[in-house]
């Protein structure tokens, strides 16, 4: 494996192989020196186009403890604010010869565009509503976690499906995996054609006894200003996840950061249903999995020899666990829409 | 009167003869092998293959059976100047134009500044005498800077030579506006041409709305942001007793919109582009930025329903909307990047490869609708017949090519059928009397 740009390159085994290694990292993380060596002087880029803290830090964490060395390099304050092309950044900071670029932009197809743009590997952390497939992939590591294994399980992914590149990803690993997925939402946040990846689709949350699952997306409140919903009122109406309507045998999960009140009510957010937490942590273990198939697994393409760095030579401070992971962050970004000229 | 309205570079009048050509001009209703000859610029006489001697200071060009059509007449261009030379210009989209079999061509104005004004026009028209390697037209824009807002001197631009308006690029949305246009059609003449989208439908979408949009997570830009418009302006059309022409439809819905209005008398014509009537959504799966196109590609159904509006007349003429962009213009992420696809040098071949050899479309349908455009709006359609100007395009049907293989002569390179394996060559041109293109592997065979 090359890249990991789409959920879609992943086959089941693919997927449960990252997941198995994810496993056995997770006792990394329970050591008091949490690093292995096994990417000792590999460089790692974090390029972020988008406000994110949760699922950076968590990719800057996953290195660490692989004992790479990480460079973060944010869109804001950088060239790209003074209208550098998204090919000309890629160029110039492949200069510095990165063995793995973690891309996160607002725009669909970004990641497989700088791909055929250098010869790193490219992690896709986000591509505008498109995909977020580390995201997917640690949901599908947290479900067998809590319930074993999600063959046959009925998932019900909650809210706005229209804006959010985790439903697409989930929609199709979790079908991966074998399980049976429902998409519920406004039906103006519902896209259409969203049936063909192969999901149901409902408008309401009648029959959520059924699943055993429930998977609540964050209801973003930029959306009311385009009126895709009447009011947040309404929707937490309509669609919050609350104790009325999560049974103690469903799971319950959110990508985060989860906008209390509305598509979860806090009880339900503090319930031992909720797997918000393990989602969290799941991330740093996973990313590590993904970091470690793409620059050390069987087919990864070995190092380049002709760079040498001083063994654990890391110059960035380590951020502590828990305040890298305790902010927010906006996992499904808003879209600006294309530029238009000529015909 | 009309033909001064196109303007071209100063040519030598050709003195040619095509020997043994399958000559197809289907409005002289000829589908025949014949030896053509081109004297001073003009047709002078066809005679049987093989008969007409070739006589001194004359080019000689075997055909050897080769098709020789009347030339293509393209309705809408984007030739980028004023203002956006980086991605065209007079002279190479016109190179392109005559490269794919094309005798003439109308420019669009949402230039920059738009082609609004009597003098910009002057100046345009001026500057084609000098650079257009086949004869271009402009239309000019129907409301002032393309805003929506104030009617542009329709009647001045006229006098000066506008072959009729557009905004196209966008839109006339509001009704009342495009009303007043038509209204002022019955003073100054002229085709209204319109670029039909309702905007609050389209807005935030990038592509046509369907199961691949919700696969990519791109927004979705509805079939019905097109096909209300056509309705509600051939409505207008008709109450207003006014001329208009959609450009480039781009689903069934609004296909049946023109049947409609045709049906109940009302003065419409349409246009098709070759892209539409060859690709769909699916073929943006890639997100492949030369597949970013407005309107959007959309479903097959709509595909079918195009190549039949096409066939059956409700669809009046193929039209390429050549919308040049510079590389690292096209080169981001799809959602960044400007709407459009060349389509001057690949239109023929795509659509012969595609329809005609695909058994959708027979060849002279395809010839027909191809050269329809110039009728469309008010422009003698070529003809290949004595005492014409010699506008004929050459074009070798077994010849295999992979588009873009040897560049373009356009400046722009983003063509949708780019790497596409095409059959049918044009081997030469002649536009307003005089060889504009030759294919380059087509040395004169004797020159005396």
């Amino acid at each position: 494996m090359k890249h990991l740009l789409s959920i879609e390159d992943l086959d089941r085994s693919a997927i449960e192989r990252i997941v198995e290694r994810a496993t056995r990292f997770a006792e990394v993380s329970d050591r008091d020196i949490k690093k292995v060596p096994a990417l000792r002087g590999r460089m790692i880029l974090n390029l972020f186009y988008e406000a994110s803290t949760r699922t950076r830090s968590s990719f800057e964490l996953a290195a660490k403890r692989l004992s790479a060395d990480v460079v973060n390099f944010a869109a804001s304050g950088s060239s790209v604010e003074k209208g550098e092309s998204l090919k000309d950044t890629v160029l110039t900071l492949s200069a510095h010869k990165p063995d793995a670029i973690v891309l996160r932009t607002p725009w669909a197809g970004a990641a497989e565009l700088v791909s055929r743009w250098c010869s790193a590997a490219i992690v896709n952390a986000g591509d505008g509503k498109h995909e977020h497939p580390t995201q997917a992939l640690l949901d599908v590591y947290t479900l067998r976690e809590r319930l074993g294994g999600i063959d046959g399980a009925s998932i019900w992914i909650v809210g706005d499906v229209a804006h959010s590149r985790v439903a697409r990803s989930n929609i199709i690993a979790f079908q991966r995996m074998g399980a049976n997925v429902t998409v519920v939402g406004p039906p103006t946040l519902i896209p259409r054609g969203i049936e063909t990846l192969g999901c149901e689709v409902r408008f309401t949350l009648a029959d959520l006894a059924s699943a055993d699952v429930v998977y609540a997306l964050r209801m973003q409140r930029e959306r009311m200003s385009e009126t895709w919903v009447p009011s947040l009122r309404e929707y937490a109406a309509w669609y919050q996840i609350n104790a009325g309507r999560l049974t103690a045998r469903q799971v319950l999960m959110h990508p985060g950061p989860v906008n209390r009140g509305v598509e979860l009510s806090g009880e339900v957010l503090d319930s031992p249903q909720a797997a918000i937490t393990a989602q969290v942590g799941a991330g740093v273990v996973v990313r590590m999995a993904v970091l470690y198939e793409l620059l050390a697994g069987a087919k990864a393409p070995s190092p380049r020899r002709q760079r040498s760095h001083i063994a654990g030579g890391d110059d960035q401070p380590e951020p502590s666990t828990t305040d890298a992971l305790a902010e927010g962050e906006d996992s499904d970004g808003a879209v600006a829409s294309g530029r238009r000229h000529g015909a | 009167m009309t033909a001064a309205l196109l303007a071209h570079e100063p040519h030598r009048p050709a003195d040619v003869l095509l020997r043994d050509v399958r000559v197809l001009d289907p409005r002289a209703g000829l589908d025949a092998r014949q030896d053509v000859r081109v004297h001073r610029g003009e047709v002078a006489e066809l005679g049987a293959p093989r008969t007409l001697p070739a006589e001194a200071q004359e080019e000689l060009i075997e055909g050897d059976g080769a098709l020789l059509v009347p030339a293509f007449f393209d309705p809408h261009v984007h030739l980028r100047t004023p203002g956006q030379e980086h991605k065209e210009d007079l002279n190479t989209g016109t190179r392109a134009a005559a490269a794919g079999g094309y005798g003439g061509v109308l420019a669009m104005p949402n230039t920059d500044p738009v082609l609004d004004s009597a003098p910009l026009l002057r100046s345009l028209e001026d500057a084609a005498t000098r650079q257009a390697r086949v004869p271009v037209g402009f239309l000019a824009a129907i409301t002032k800077g393309l805003q929506g807002e104030q009617l542009t001197e329709m009647a001045e631009l006229r006098e000066v030579g506008a072959l009729g308006f557009t905004d196209d690029g966008l839109p006339v949305q509001s009704a009342g506006m495009l009303r007043k246009a038509l209204q002022y059609q019955r003073l100054c003449g002229g085709v209204i041409a319109l670029h039909e989208e309702d905007r609050t439908l389209s807005r935030g979408g990038s592509m046509h709305e369907g199961p691949v949009s919700a696969a990519l997570g791109l927004g979705g830009i509805p079939t019905v942001s097109e096909s209300t418009m056509v309705a509600r302006d051939a409505a207008l059309a008709g109450y207003e007793r006014a001329r208009v022409h959609f450009q480039h439809l781009s689903c069934a819905d609004s296909v049946e919109a023109v049947a409609d209005a045709k049906a109940r008398g009302w003065r419409v014509s349409a246009e098709v582009t070759p892209h539409h009537l060859l690709l769909t959504d699916e073929d943006v799966r890639g997100m492949d930025t030369r597949m970013k196109i407005s309107p959007p590609l959309a479903s097959e159904e709509d595909r079918r329903a195009l190549v039949e509006g096409l066939r059956s007349g409700t669809i009046d003429c193929v039209a390429t909307d050549h919308a040049p962009h510079a590389r690292d213009e096209k080169e981001v992420p799809f959602e960044q990047a400007p709407m459009g696809t060349t389509g001057l040098e690949t239109a023929f071949a795509a659509l012969y490869s595609g329809l005609v050899r695909g058994g959708e479309l027979e060849l002279e349908l395809l010839i027909t609708r191809m050269t329809a455009g110039a009728e469309l709006f008010d422009l003698p359609a070529p003809t290949i017949a004595p005492g014409q100007p010699a506008n004929m395009t050459l074009i070798d049907l077994d010849a295999a090519w992979i588009a873009g293989e040897h560049g373009w002569q356009s400046r722009s390179e983003n063509c949708c059928f780019a790497g596409r394996r095409l059959s049918g060559r044009v081997l030469t041109t002649l536009a307003a009397g005089a060889i504009v293109h030759r294919e380059q592997a087509l040395a004169p065979m004797a020159v005396r």
